[in-house]
């Protein structure tokens, strides 16, 4: 359990920030320059605070500097020490679980290799490695995969999932790609210029309303978790979901296997009636847990659908036209092809 | 032509090496840490350090052996206390003309450090840091390892520097042949009885020789720390 409280001014910047994270992965989220870095920092020891409050476990590191604060960075640029080979670097800090951490992140080839030789995902595979490898109670990632392509990416996703799942310590996962985020966080603290806007487990900040502004539009998106029931002949996989039975995209996972599944909010229909004759595959039906309407021609929609959660966007238009008031009984509608593959997991 | 050098401009370069060799070693710590503070420091009086340093390099080297021999001759307050302290004697002796090389090869030396300095990224050493090195540590397996090319070439500057220093060590130590006499000091003397200037010729050879070779080693570390790293 990690207790953070910051407060600073970087030049015309202010930060002033507070947030729990518990165990396993948090996601540092918001747009860039909304102080995610700066938090990260903060918490290491490396930024200067006027204020600063941070217990790991009931240990006060605020006064600690960085080298005993018994924490792994994992920069976005790597920061390999040039001069030393591979495996000189990952030892820097320890060599805990030295044969695990190097057979896990497939770092066996790369030992005698100097830094300039390696590639990008190479890069950061190490230092993940080198971080590890010190034996941190506490582990901060800021934007690890954003210098890597999206093959590069899917390379060390699955790791960081094993490590969320294994590790017992807090991860603090700085990111601005909701796709990341969807599929690790357990956990969000959502930024906005300087502060926290928003903060709890990622399902629930994920299909709240009220924090689309802040996660934007296009990221804003409920995750639903569920089992996969069966694979159908067409190429679709059919998911028992919380908020019911799911169509979607491919065959994915295997029979009985948890998956997680991310639903874009512009990607959900409402509608009043049970829909007849449409192509959707998806028709769950909810009811209405919230309305709140943006600056722009949106409005969020927080549904109810069963025991999970939904968020939909639609435009101020509908929602007046529909009549939407909280609590209504509707149907939500989710195209099958809307879900994107990268959001199943 | 029986010989190439006579034996006392043989003393005369054994000495100069002599006095390059200690100005040189016993310099680049405090080189290493002056660089470091102007580099790395965000204190007050930085600038004024910096203007201390660079000073050597811009005073009439006259001027600078003339402060020396107040500070550091016999009853200067500074050579007093080297004397009481150390058992150290600066004045027209050979430990002074080290002095007086280390002085002057002090600013070239500081520059070079520094210049190696400023292009580490200090995210480096922010990562040690993460990684559990204090800042002794962070210095020695970071900072040291990465600065090393610039070090070497402060330390072949400032050695360069010190083998053919004249100015301040006339000043300072005067000319005593054996005692405080270098290859510079001896050439110009050389050049003033008749018929030395053959022998001046000789000895302006073994000292170009003497740079040359010393440029060499070190361009030659220079590209192999950097060949190891693959850069």
């Amino acid at each position: 359990m990690l207790d953070v409280s910051l407060k600073t001014t970087l030049g015309a910047f202010r930060l002033e920030a507070s947030f729990t994270a518990p165990a396993g992965i948090t996601a540092l989220f918001g747009p860039s320059g909304s102080g995610k870095t700066s938090v990260v920092r903060g918490i290491a020891g490396l930024l200067k605070c006027n204020h600063q409050q941070v217990t790991l476990n009931g240990r006060d590191l605020s006064r600690l500097p960085p080298n005993r604060r018994k924490l792994g960075y994992v920069f976005q640029d790597a920061r390999l020490f040039p001069h030393m080979t591979v495996l000189r670097n990952l030892r820097f800090g320890g060599s805990t679980d030295e044969e695990q951490i190097i057979a896990l992140l497939g770092l066996g080839p790369l030992l005698n290799r100097y830094p300039a030789a390696l590639s990008g995902g190479e890069a950061q595979r190490v230092s993940l490695g080198r971080a590890l490898m010190a034996g941190p109670e506490l582990l901060l990632m800021d934007e690890p995969l954003s210098a890597l392509d999206g093959v590069r990416k899917a390379d060390v996703l699955p790791f960081l999932e094993a490590l969320r799942d294994q590790a017992n310590i807090p991860i603090i996962y700085v990111s601005h790609d909701m796709g990341e985020v969807a599929r690790l966080a357990q956990h969000m603290v959502v930024m906005n210029e300087g502060r926290v806007v928003v903060e709890g487990p990622a399902d629930a900040v994920l299909s709240d309303p009220a924090a689309v502004p802040f996660i934007g539009v296009r990221d804003a998106g409920a995750v639903l978790t569920g089992r996969v029931v069966g694979h159908a002949d067409d190429g679709l996989t059919k998911i028992e979901t919380d908020a019911g039975a799911l169509w979607v995209p491919g065959a994915v996972g295997h029979a009985g296997g948890a998956l997680r599944v991310r639903v874009p909010a512009q990607d959900i229909i409402l509608s009043r009636s049970a829909p007849e004759g449409l192509s959707a595959l998806n028709v769950l039906s909810v009811s209405i847990t919230s309305l709140q309407a943006g600056h722009g021609p949106g409005v969020a929609v927080g549904l109810q659908a069963g025991g999970a959660r939904l968020l939909a966007r639609i435009t101020k238009r509908s929602a007046q036209s529909m009549g939407l008031a909280v609590g209504d009984r509707i149907y939500a509608i989710v195209k099958t092809t809307a879900i994107a593959p990268g959001d199943i997991h | 032509m029986t010989e190439f050098l006579g034996p006392a401009e043989w003393t005369a370069l054994g000495l100069s090496l002599k006095v390059a060799f200690w100005a040189t070693l016993f310099s680049l710590p405090f080189g290493f840490a002056a660089a470091y503070a102007l580099s790395r420091g965000r204190f007050w009086g930085r600038q004024a350090l910096n203007i201390v340093v660079h000073l050597p390099l811009v005073m009439p080297p006259v001027v600078t052996g003339y402060l020396l021999l107040l500070g550091f001759g016999r009853t200067g307050p500074l050579g007093e206390a080297f004397e009481a302290l150390f058992g150290l004697v600066f004045a027209f002796r050979w430990t002074g003309a080290a002095l007086a090389a280390a002085i002057m090869g002090f600013p070239l030396m500081v520059r070079a450090i520094r210049l190696s300095l400023d292009a580490i990224d200090p995210g480096l050493e922010e990562a040690a840091q993460t990684l559990g090195a204090g800042r002794l540590a962070v210095l020695a397996r970071v900072t040291l390892p990465l600065a090393m090319p610039g070090i070497l070439a402060g330390a072949v500057l400032g050695f360069a520097k010190g083998m053919g220093e004249f100015g301040a060590t006339i000043t300072f130590v005067s000319n005593i042949p054996g005692q405080t006499q270098t290859l510079a000091l001896q050439i110009d003397s050389l050049l003033e009885i008749p018929g030395g200037e053959p022998l001046a010729l000789r000895l302006a050879l073994v000292s170009i020789a003497i740079a040359a070779v010393a440029l060499l080693v070190s361009e030659i570390l220079a590209a192999r720390s950097l060949r190891k790293r693959g850069a």
